[in-house]
């Protein structure tokens, strides 16, 4: 590694400002520091610091997300085959990859927009670039459907980071989840190619091939229309993932492992997570209750593993940025998130999915949430003045 | 003796190299060197020049805007070097030392016998007052205030931290005799907090005249300020003052014989010392005279104090005023290839989000890199584990920079000092230089308050 380093040392005195390069000098450094922490030191203050780092922390969030993301691969090629009936002929390698060669083009898409951008604000703003990207560039994948076209991939990430983060003074400072922004966007601007029965299974719009009488009705499909009784997935389906949903969504499996990696290396909050799960049971109880339609009657454990209720509990509403940040501040806001997200999915009949509304309504709110857990702190603070003064 | 208070918020920072509890006499330092910067905000104003020939206890440098808070010798000699940095601001005033050391004379009188007004004289004029600070602002007392109430920290939890059990031994006598002192210049109780896992020193256990305190849990349950957050928080317009048992005995020396002795004892600590001890040394000391042929070889950091809030020496440097410990670990000034990907069996973190919390290894080697880039404030939570008041900290910091002084008074900027936030800036993952945020925050209050 000692050739690299000369390497990069020959070379960094063009990218510094007043070189030939200086145009490039966030690039240069975000390649170095990728490759190299750091040489500098601590001065005064604490002389040590913790290992961890923002792109370790990014890192370990990518991590979490990887089971979903082969689950995800594995059921694009699952249900597109079951699609055109030819399930049975493949093997468990030939489902991976088609679903990879499916996913990939997006996730590079999403990638490559973001981070030019990224790279392009840093610059421009002079400070390094942030790493908030890495774990926004995955889950914006994760989040689409299969069959979205690549240039709204691209439209939409261009538009979360542009719109959703950068105006607001760039990562740490945004008001809204960057990569729900990216969702919503889509949702507004593009419904036919977001939702409906079509869009879950890779090929189906097209339409080639497919088996008659074959539905790409997702679980919360069959509830809307009051068909539960004639959809074919089992609760265990639901659970493990084998339904049709966004790519990384369906398997609730896989979305705890996720969550317990972010919870024991203790970079997601298990507040939030909890809470969200909390609000969302509660809900579904309160729903089943007063049960009219089909999709009220829903048992409420089952909301939490259909949709993009789990996703969204484990890896939106934990996004430090835009949650609360106080520590009461987070169990109200995991809570209110998930009671809200069941009363939209099953009363608004035009959401059909209200995770993402949920949780970007929620952030917006955040900071009041904060704002009254803060209050109470100063309150308490001037009773103790008060007693100690009378 | 009262209930023991838990601290549940923290965090020990286990590093390899505490000081084995063996005494050693260090050899008479061949310089001493006094710091004004050790004395945050003050104006020096020197008493002396070069040449002049000064005894221990004589006045080398005053506070400008107070002239009877002095700044003395802690032994006696001739004033060697002034050595002076931009704006010909004095950084050291550098005494060497005569071989036998004589004394200036001091009022020599039962504290209790004497007024409040005699104490406080005795003190300033010998020099020990600024061992004396105050809440808020963690500055140096003011003589002519009344502090509602006196802590004494007799434990201390930071990293590697020098055992004031063993320091104090036999002292039962000068410790009273400081304490007495203490209890002329309060208006309310002097506090003494100890820990409450081991059985304190007799010292502390048999003095008179004081509240005992018992505290349990990680660090920073020694800082002082959190033991005033618990017992007795500062509030708007309150008082408090903090002293070091050291100093305490330093002051019980002073009315007991009548002079400035500035001996004391510190810990010699860090993963790069061959052998870490406890050393009988004098106040001022080079710290050459303690660290020489005990110092692995490499590029390494001397610190005066401990690695959260000491302060960067070079290795002919002096003992900081306040300090009772010196730490000494490598400097982390080399690249690191992928080093946020590796497994990190060896790096020690907080989160469990490197593998090293797999290995039930007692004790780390820490050097001085800053480990990641700098970044806005993004995670949150972190703070909140490690900060046992009943504060806000990262509301705190942030009503900081934004310099909103009305939410700074609000969420208790008067009890806090850069101490108090030093785990946080360890484990900031933002790797923002929190205390020095803070000491902002708190010379901006004095600006404003005054």
């Amino acid at each position: 590694m000692k050739g690299l380093r000369k390497l990069l040392d020959t070379i960094k005195p063009n990218f510094e400002i007043g070189g030939k390069l200086e145009k490039f000098h966030s690039l240069f450094d975000a390649f170095e520091t990728l490759l190299f922490v750091p040489n500098k030191v601590t001065h005064s203050g604490s002389h040590i610091r913790d290992a961890i780092d923002m792109k370790r922390t990014m890192i370990i969030v990518v991590l979490a997300m990887i089971p979903a993301l082969l689950f995800g691969m594995w059921n694009v090629g699952y249900f597109h085959f079951l699609s055109i009936g030819e399930i049975a002929a493949k093997s468990f390698w030939q489902l991976l990859g088609y679903g990879f060669f499916k996913v990939l083009p997006i996730i590079v898409v999403s990638y490559a927009t973001g981070l030019t951008i990224e790279i392009i604000f840093s610059q421009i703003r002079k400070h390094d670039v942030p790493e908030g990207f890495f774990v926004t560039g995955m889950l914006i994948p994760l989040i689409m459907p299969v069959d979205v076209p690549l240039w709204m991939v691209a439209v939409a990430t261009a538009f979360a980071v542009i719109i959703g983060v950068e105006v607001f003074g760039g990562a740490g400072m945004n008001i809204l989840n960057p990569a729900l922004t990216a969702r919503a966007f889509l949702f507004f601007a593009y419904p036919s190619e977001m939702s409906g029965n079509k869009v879950w299974i890779a090929g189906l719009n097209d339409g080639s091939g497919v088996i008659d009488g074959f539905s790409g009705e997702t679980v919360m499909g069959y509830a809307a229309s009051d068909k539960l009784e004639a959809m074919p997935f089992s609760p265990m389906d639901m659970f493990m993932g084998t339904i049709p949903g966004s790519i990384g969504e369906t398997s609730t499996l896989a979305i705890l492992i996720g969550a317990i990696i972010l919870i024991y290396t203790g970079i997601g909050s298990w507040k939030i997570i909890i809470s969200v799960f909390t609000g969302g049971l509660l809900m579904g109880f309160i729903l089943n209750l007063f049960a009219v339609n089909d999709y009220m009657s829903v048992p409420a454990w089952q909301h939490l593993i259909i949709g993009g209720f789990a996703f969204g509990a484990v890896f939106m509403a934990t996004d430090p940025v835009s949650a609360a940040q106080t520590e009461k501040g987070k169990y109200i806001y995991g809570f209110l998130i998930g009671i809200l997200a069941i009363l939209i999915r099953v009363l608004n009949p035009a959401y059909p999915e209200g995770v993402m509304l949920a949780i970007l309504l929620m952030n917006v709110f955040s900071p009041l949430i904060d704002h009254y857990v803060v209050e109470a702190n100063i309150k308490r603070r001037m009773k103790r003045f008060e007693t100690s003064n009378s | 003796m009262s209930d023991k208070i838990t601290i549940k918020r923290g965090l020990d920072i286990r590093l390899k190299g505490k000081a084995e509890k063996i005494f050693v006499k260090a050899g008479m330092a061949e310089l001493f060197g006094v710091k004004p910067t050790d004395f945050h905000g003050l104006m020096p104003k020197l008493a002396v020049k070069v040449g002049d020939i000064v005894k221990a206890g004589s006045v080398l440098f005053y506070d400008k805007y107070q002239p009877e808070m002095k700044f003395t010798s802690p032994v006696s000699g001739q004033v060697q070097t002034i050595n002076r940095g931009e704006r010909r601001r004095i950084l050291e005033v550098i005494v060497k030392p005569d071989d036998a050391i004589e004394y200036e004379s001091f009022e020599k009188e039962e504290p209790s016998a004497l007024s409040r007004e005699k104490v406080i004289k005795n003190i300033l004029d010998s020099g020990l007052w600024p061992a004396i600070r105050q809440r808020p602002y963690n500055v140096i007392a003011k003589p002519d205030e009344t502090p509602k109430s006196i802590f004494i920290s007799a434990f201390d939890t930071v990293p590697l931290a020098p055992d004031y059990d063993f320091i104090v031994k036999g002292m039962e006598k000068e410790f009273q005799a400081g304490v007495d002192s203490l209890i002329k210049l309060c208006g309310g109780k002097v506090h003494l907090n100890v820990d409450s896992e081991y059985p304190p020193s007799s010292v502390f256990t048999q003095a008179q005249g004081v509240q005992i305190n018992r505290f349990k849990g990680p660090h920073p349950s020694g800082n002082v300020g959190t033991q005033i957050h618990f017992i007795d928080p500062v509030n708007k317009g309150d008082i408090v003052w903090t002293i070091a048992p050291q100093d305490v005995i330093a002051i019980g020396r002073l009315f007991m014989y009548g002079q400035y002795d500035a001996s004391r004892i510190i810990a010699l600590t860090g993963s790069e010392v061959l052998k870490p001890k406890y050393y009988k040394t004098i106040a001022g000391c080079c710290i050459r005279s303690i660290t020489e042929e005990n110092i692995k070889e490499g590029n390494v950091r001397y610190i005066s104090g401990n690695v959260l809030t000491g302060t960067k020496v070079t290795k002919n440097g002096f003992l900081g005023y306040y300090d009772s410990q010196i730490t000494v670990i490598p400097e982390g000034d080399q690249y690191e290839f992928m080093g946020w990907l590796s497994p990190g069996f060896d790096k020690y973190s907080i989160s469990y989000s490197f593998w090293s919390w797999l290995l039930p290894r007692k004790e780390y080697k820490i050097n001085t890199n800053i480990k990641g880039g700098k970044r806005s404030l993004m995670i949150t939570g972190s703070f909140e584990k490690v900060f046992p008041m009943d504060i806000y900290p990262m509301q705190l910091l942030k009503a900081i920079i934004i310099e909103d002084i009305d939410l700074m008074e609000k969420l208790g900027i008067y009890e806090v000092a850069e101490e108090d936030f030093a785990l946080c800036e360890f484990v900031d993952t933002s790797k923002t230089n929190i205390q020095e945020i803070v000491r902002k925050g708190l010379d901006l209050m004095i600006k404003e308050m005054n």
